[in-house]
């Protein structure tokens, strides 16, 4: 699995969608991506990348691409 | 008093402040008692000689750097996988009369006692939520609760632990964390030995029980705190002062 495929995974199964509703998705975009959801999503990719957010990433983490961004800049992981 | 029992076998443990006073205290009980403990502590070195023989693990970091908090819970998640106990004993207090409180008395003061115990919850909740289980458990004071002349930023300071204590166990109760906060009197450390037999006396007078508390007092009702004695508790100010009164 490339690290595309574990990211969407990541988000498909926190957020109980399919990998094609997630392009373009937003923070609050869909029912489980609330406060709550967020902090289970960030657990989720902290857990599949073995990192730690720092909380101003948790915060800035405001859609599914944005998250690409700071998991390459912040993270240094490349998709 | 002996607390003879194994009530914290197995459990990972975060203890900060414990190298004296109440925080040793509560660091030989949770030893006694099984917990795998990492032991947070400025003072480099201070905790080698007792490490060697318990199943303490001394981390020297400065609680206020919150790259080092997140290094220590990325490195129990590591070690561990979980963290079942988190006790934020580190505190400073400095006394000062109006007209005579700085402003970087006032920084340092909210700094360790509340700015570095938020984080430090934020931090351990990551890997409690995780779990769905944990205990953090606070230390604020009777000044806290009563407030006391000469004491305002640090009062203040402590009745600030005991609301973020109570919002955070409202904030947390669904994932099963509880989160407490015990409220110490006076309470034998170096400090009190360094009085004078009047001031010492006039001290003792406040306190119903006549005695100082003990260290062991303190880490009695830490440990029923951490323990699953105490599954059902949370957002509660214990005050462990013998009845005194301020």
């Amino acid at each position: 699995m490339n690290t595309l495929e574990k990211y969407n995974k990541v988000f498909s199964e926190s957020l109980e969608l399919n990998i094609d509703q997630l392009s373009g998705l937003q923070y609050q975009g869909t029912a489980l991506w609330d406060s709550v959801g967020h902090m289970t999503l960030v657990a989720a990719i902290e857990d599949e990348f073995d990192i730690m957010l720092e909380t101003d990433d948790i915060i800035d983490f405001s859609s599914y691409e944005k998250g690409k961004t700071i998991l390459t800049n912040s993270y240094g992981i490349e998709f | 008093m002996e607390l003879s029992s194994n009530l914290l076998t197995g459990k990972v443990a975060i203890i900060t402040g414990c190298n004296r006073g109440i925080g040793k205290g509560i660091l030989k009980c949770f030893a006694e008692q099984g917990a795998i403990i990492y032991a947070v502590v400025r003072l480099e070195g201070s905790l080698d000689d007792f490490a060697e023989t318990t199943s303490v693990i001394p981390c020297y970091m400065d609680i206020t750097e919150s790259k080092s908090i997140k290094d220590l819970i990325l490195r129990i998640k590591k070690e561990q996988g979980r963290l079942d106990i988190l006790v934020n004993n580190a505190g400073v207090m400095q006394d000062a009369i109006l007209g005579m409180i700085t402003d970087s008395q006032i920084k340092n003061t909210f700094d360790v006692n509340v700015f570095a115990m938020i984080n430090m919850i934020q931090y351990a909740v990551k890997l409690m939520t995780r779990q769905k289980s944990g205990s953090i458990i606070n230390m604020t004071s009777i000044m806290g609760v009563n407030g006391n002349s000469g004491q305002i930023v640090y009062s203040a300071s402590k009745g600030a632990v005991i609301s973020l204590t109570k919002s955070a166990a409202k904030e947390l109760a669904s994932q099963n964390i509880r989160v407490n906060a015990i409220a110490p009197g006076i309470i034998e450390t170096d400090l009190l030995k360094n009085l004078s037999g009047e001031m010492y006396n006039e001290k003792i007078s406040k306190v119903g029980m006549r005695r100082v508390g003990k260290p062991i007092d303190i880490a009695g009702t830490t440990l029923f705190l951490a323990s699953d004695l105490s599954n059902y508790v949370t957002g509660q100010i214990i005050g462990v002062d013998g009845s005194m009164s301020v």
